[in-house]
Formats: structure tokens, sequence, C-alpha cells
């Protein structure tokens, strides 16, 4: 299948390895991967911090560099979060009626990875090797926005010689937020610190999330307090072979 | 969207700035414990029970659906109601607003002569202030829901709308109780059945003198001009029963249809608020009992220009269970006070902004991470989350520009555009050295910055 990833701002900006992971691995399954020129940002952050009218040409951009893809893949919950449920009602606001429906149609063919995996390509077994302790957090927006459910779980599992270790309190937010971190910084890190107790209270080596941004938040908590625990997306797990 | 003429709410909605507020509360620790050990305990106990029900999901759709048909035809369901309560020799009070509401409360309490009231349980009338109105006028209100009494007594302020003094231990109730209950045996002990029995004590004594009750409602029957109490402790029927004088202060929201759709709700609200498959007591009058005197004051309060927003009103189906304060990881931290406002939590942070104007509540709506877990508990399934996206976009519109406006708006025209992007993404190369030793505020007290790449993943595809 030829798959368009949308790699996301914040990986190509900050965490490039987790867009060369999904490449690699979509690659390894026989699948040809292009990456759309056009593509920037979901605009989720503009969305989301109270600036619909900013986030409009962000919108379109995206709309237009992916509107001749057969289906879309992004590494993450979040942004597929709010290319479904953001886009279209954003620029319905604006008054922007031909923009919703594009936006509805490419938010029909985008995938978070491990919807991607599961649901397009029906696999749990994508032949990955691992032989590490992981414990993964599920992260709110594709818990609760995408509604994935168990689907990285059933992969992580499939992954021979992984030791995979159940997440105390996996459900409940790691108080990362997007601008909230910084708006409310107390609050965020209360509930960052809470988080980072549960991951180093598994003994896991190794943390993963579907979602960049999360693992940005707990990841930069982690090595703050030198706990040794490696925040990787599940790309990165995926990816790896014997 | 506001139109002229509809009154803004007032009264205890406001506080100080949501970050601030929270720094205070995250300081306690005691409080934090004490928070978390309530709010997990409650949480499992609400998921148990909802799970029980194999058509949760149906009673959720259709307790929204019931609350949406009120609300799209509020004006003459609230005629029906008030002709209904008026046939059967309530008299009929409308309310713009809190000052309104106390006004009519003050006035109808001073003409009975008595120097003090009992109340049931209820947000509306912590909502408008009216222990304080009443205070000002010489009447002493007295809280008759242990919470509620503990709070008061304490000289306190309610921090959770089901569990007023949720933030108190079992150590510091039996400190207020010693310090502020008249007659307190000062033996008193710490013991949960020791402080029940004190305030039973305490309780009965005012329910047996007292003549005049203020109460407000869970539910609202415009058919029958019914009105609905639901509780656990029965000290609310005592208060509606007792009394020669009964005054209930009722949002212009809590309205259903007819008798029928209240079965909708005494599924939804107990399960959801207490994990209970039934609350102990549920009260429904129709009318005076014989030699009652009863009156019921509607208060509009900022409902009507929450009702004028689209996207907003949804918020006004709330049934003040408190399923979403239990679940929040924000409220969790922070505990009540911080939202300053009666109603905390996910649904204060989008009620309270509404009810006053987005202006006189900037923070509230930006006090939430969007995890999402409040609409999914929620039992008449308002999306709390894109409500507060909602309300961000007119709190950022009425502040014009500042630095984030300046700053998401020169962001907004490089991620418009992929060359634009890509040559700033590359200048992220140059910063390499110095995000290691420039803070961003805010971000690196707790956490480290991360450092941007050698290379951006568009360089490494194309060079590939």
């Amino acid at each position: 299948m030829r798959v368009a990833l949308f790699v996301t701002c914040l990986v190509d900006g900050l965490f490039p390895d987790v867009g060369k992971a999904t490449v690699r691995l979509l690659e390894r399954l026989g699948h040809e991967v292009v990456v759309p020129a056009g593509q920037t940002c979901c605009g989720q952050m503009h969305v989301n911090t109270g600036y619909p009218r900013q986030a409009l040409p962000i919108i379109r951009n995206h709309v237009k560099a992916f509107e001749d893809a057969e289906v879309v893949v992004t590494p993450s919950g979040s942004c597929a979060g709010s290319i479904r449920h953001q886009h279209a009602d954003v620029a319905r606001g604006q008054g922007e009626r031909v923009l919703a429906e594009a936006a509805e149609e490419t938010a029909k063919r985008t995938y978070e990875l491990s919807e991607f995996l599961a649901d397009v390509l029906g696999l749990t077994d994508v032949g990955a090797y691992f032989p590490h302790r992981v414990t993964h957090h599920p992260t709110c927006h594709s818990l609760r926005v995408l509604k994935v459910g168990d689907r990285p779980l059933r992969l992580l599992r499939a992954v021979e010689g992984i030791d995979l270790v159940e997440l105390p309190a996996a459900e409940t937010c790691c108080g990362f937020g997007g601008t909230f971190a910084v708006k409310n910084a107390d609050t965020s890190t209360a509930m960052l610190a809470d988080k980072m107790s549960n991951v180093i209270g598994t003994g896991a080596g190794v943390l993963t999330a579907g979602d960049a941004s999360c693992l940005m938040h707990i990841g930069s908590g982690l090595s703050r307090l030198r706990s040794g625990v490696r925040p990787l997306h599940l790309a990165q797990v995926l990816e790896n072979t014997r | 969207m506001t139109f002229l003429g509809m009154p803004a709410g007032r009264g205890n909605l406001t506080g100080a700035p949501f970050p601030e507020a929270a720094r205070t509360a995250l300081k306690d620790a005691q409080l934090r414990r004490n928070l978390a050990k309530a709010t997990t305990t409650i949480r499992a106990k609400r998921a148990g029970v909802v799970a029980e029900l194999p058509d949760w999901a149906e009673l959720r759709a259709a307790g929204a659906a019931i609350k949406d048909q009120v609300l799209a035809d509020l004006d003459e369901h609230l005629v029906r109601f008030e002709e209904a309560l008026t046939a059967r020799g309530t008299t009929v009070h409308w309310a713009r607003d809190a000052d309104e509401a106390n006004r009519v409360v003050t006035d109808l309490v001073l003409a009975t002569g008595t120097e003090e009231v009992i109340k049931v349980k209820s947000m509306a009338t912590a909502e408008i202030g009216l222990n304080e109105a009443l205070a000002a006028v010489g009447v002493h209100a007295v809280e008759t829901d242990l919470a509620e009494l503990i709070v008061q007594l304490g000289n306190d302020r309610s921090s959770h709308i089901l569990v007023p003094a949720i933030h108190r231990g079992r150590a510091e109730i039996r400190e207020i109780f010693r310090r502020h209950m008249p007659g307190v045996d000062p033996d008193l002990t710490a013991d949960p059945r020791a402080l029940a029995e004190a305030a039973r004590k305490h309780l009965r004594h005012k329910f047996l003198t007292v003549d005049v009750a203020v109460s407000g409602a869970n539910f609202g029957i415009a058919d029958t001009g019914s009105l609905v109490v639901v509780e656990s402790e029965g000290n609310g029927r005592m208060c509606l029963t007792l009394p020669r004088t009964l005054i209930s202060v009722v949002g212009i929201e809590k309205l259903l249809p007819s008798w029928r759709d209240l079965e909708v709700f005494l599924q939804l609200l107990p399960r959801s608020s207490t994990g209970e498959r039934m609350n102990p007591y549920t009260s429904v009058w129709t009318g005076p009992t014989e030699g009652q005197t009863s009156h019921v004051v509607l208060v509009d309060n900022g409902r009507t220009a929450t009702l004028a927003d689209p996207d907003g009103r949804a918020a006004l189906r709330c049934i003040r269970c408190s399923a979403c304060l239990n679940s929040c990881p924000v409220y969790e931290r922070t505990g009540g006070h911080a939202y300053g406002s009666t109603y905390p939590g996910p649904i204060g942070a989008v009620l309270s902004p509404q009810l006053t104007g987005v202006v006189e509540n900037p923070t509230l709506p930006f006090a939430s991470s969007l995890c999402g877990v409040c609409y999914d508990v929620c039992p008449v399934a308002i999306d709390i989350p894109s409500m507060l996206v909602h309300l961000r976009g007119r709190v950022t519109e009425a502040k014009r520009t500042t630095p984030e406006s300046t700053a998401m708006r020169a962001l907004a025209w490089v991620m418009s555009d992929a060359r634009r992007w890509r040559r700033f993404t590359r200048l992220g190369k140059f910063g390499r050295t110095a995000s290691r030793h420039v803070p961003l505020p805010g971000w690196s007290v707790a956490r480290d910055v991360p450092r941007p790449p050698e290379e951006t993943f568009r360089d490494w595809w194309e060079a590939r």
C-alpha cells in the first residue's frame, strides 16, 4: 500500500527518530511510504490554546498537503485526534464550508499508527524483537478521543522477547496538555510527579507511548530525575527486529 | 453572542486566577492526601455500579436528550411549571440574578419574623451567596447537610459539589466540632460514628425549633409543578416537612418535562455521584403540605446567556453529580477552592465562565489538560473538553493582543507553509547549545528542555 506519512511538527523538528522508525517499520511490512512535501503541523496547539482563527491556515495547509493521499498515517494519537475531531469543526466555525468538507474527507483516510497496523493491515504481530522490560502509557487522546483501546498493547504483547509490565493508573493524564504544562506549570508538575513515580515503580527500562508529545513531557521529567528510564515511541519498539 | 438584557451571573462564581489559587493548594500535602484518597475511592465505586447496568450508554443518551429538549423549549416549560406550581398554592418568584434572588428570599424570611432558617444542601443558594445575604439582615442560616455543616462551622468554603468538606480529614472535623459546635462534648473523638452523632444532636434541636426552611431542588417537573430533592442523610426531608415556611431556590435549567423523565435521572444521578445504586432519600413534593406556606424562586443568574451560546449551552444539562470532579486529575491535585467558584472541577471550568461571562473568569477554561476523562464519565454526556476549547477561543478573542497571541500568530504564519516551517526547524540546530542553558519559564521547573536534533526528519528523508 502507498502510505502518506504525516510525521507531525514535533517529530520533524525535535524527535526525528520517531519518524524514521515509522518509515522503517512500514517499509519492512512491505509498504511504500511517501512524505508529502507540503505538510507542517495539524494546528492542534493553536486550536487548543484558543486560537481557532490562527489555526485555520495551518489546517488548510494540512488538508491541501494530504488531499491526494490514499491513506494517511501519523505516529501521534493527539494529532490524529485533532484531524478527526477538530479540523472540520474549526473550519465550519470560521465559515469555511468547502474546507470543512475537504477536512472531513482527509480525516476519514487518516489513521494513528496502531489503528493503521491493527485495523487497516489487520496485524497483531509485526515481527518485532525487543528484549527489554517495557511499560506503556496509553495517552489521553489515543484512549479517549480516538478510542484506540488496547491496540497498542496487543501489538506490544506480540513483540518477541519483550517483558511488558502494567503501568499503575495508566489511563491518568501525565499533565502535559500542550500549553497547559506552561500555563498551569505547578498543577502539571504535580500530575507528572505521580506519573513518573508509577513508571519508575514498574522497574521498566523503557516507557512507550503512541505520542511523542506525552513522551517528551514524561521523558524530560525522567531525564531531570536521572531515572535511567528511556522514553521510546511505540514505532521505535516495533521497528526493532532480531 | 450574549444579547443585551441578558443578566450576567453574580455571586460566588469568581475567585483568584486558577494558577495562583492552585499553587497554594498544591503546597498542602494533607489536602492532596485527603483528595487523592476520597476521589480514588469514589471513582472505583462509580465505575463498579455503572458497569452493572447493561443499558448505561442508552440511559446516558436519554438523559442528554431529555435535558436538551428542556433547554430547547425552556420558556414554555418554565411557564407550564409556574402554572402548575401556582395552581397547587405555591407562590412563584422570578430572579434575574443573584442580587434579585437574595432580595426575594431575605424579604420572605424577614416577613416571617424568624432569626434563623434551616437549609437543605443547595448549590443554587451557595452560588448566589444566600447565607451571606441572610447574615447581612441578621438571619442565621443553618446548614443541615453534614458536610455543609462542617464547612459552615469551620468558616470555610465548600470544595466539592457533593462532598463540600472532601478536603478535610476526620481529625480536622473533630477540631472544628470541638471549637465551633455549641454544647458539644469536649471529649469528642474522631470516630466517624461519634462525629455523626454529635452533628445529629446539634441538628435535631434545629429541626424541632426553627420554623423556616430554605431548599434547592435537584429537579423540577414542568407538568406537575413537583420539586425533587435527592440526598443521603435525610436531613433535607426534615427541613422540607417540619417548618411552616418553605422557600425553594431553583435554577431555571433544573426542569424535566414530565414525571416519566425522572426515572432516567434517578438512575443516572446516584450511580454517578455517590457510586450507589440508589440514594437513601428521594423527596418529591407537589405544592405545600397542610399548614405550610411555600415559595419557589426561579433564578437565571447567567443561565439565559449560557443558553444563547450554541457551543456552550450543553453545560446546562449538568445534574451536579460531580463524577467529573472525582475523575479529573487536575481537581484531584488542586481541590475545589482553586476554581474560585461554587462550581469547581471540569464542569465548573465551563459553567462558571459562561454564567459570569468569560471576561470575569478568564483562567478557568485553561484549568484542564483536556485529557477527556470528564466527558467519559458525565452521565448526561457533556463534551466538556470541546467546550473548554471553545471558551478558550472566546477568552483569547476578548483579550486582543498579548505576547502570547503575537507568538501564536507568528507561529501560525510559519506553520501554514512548508518552506517557512523548514527554515524554522533548521534554526533549531543553532539552538542546540543554547537550549541546554536557557530555561523555558514554567517548563524547566521540573523538566529538562529537549535538545533539538542535528538533523530534522525532513532533512533525513530528503537525503535518504
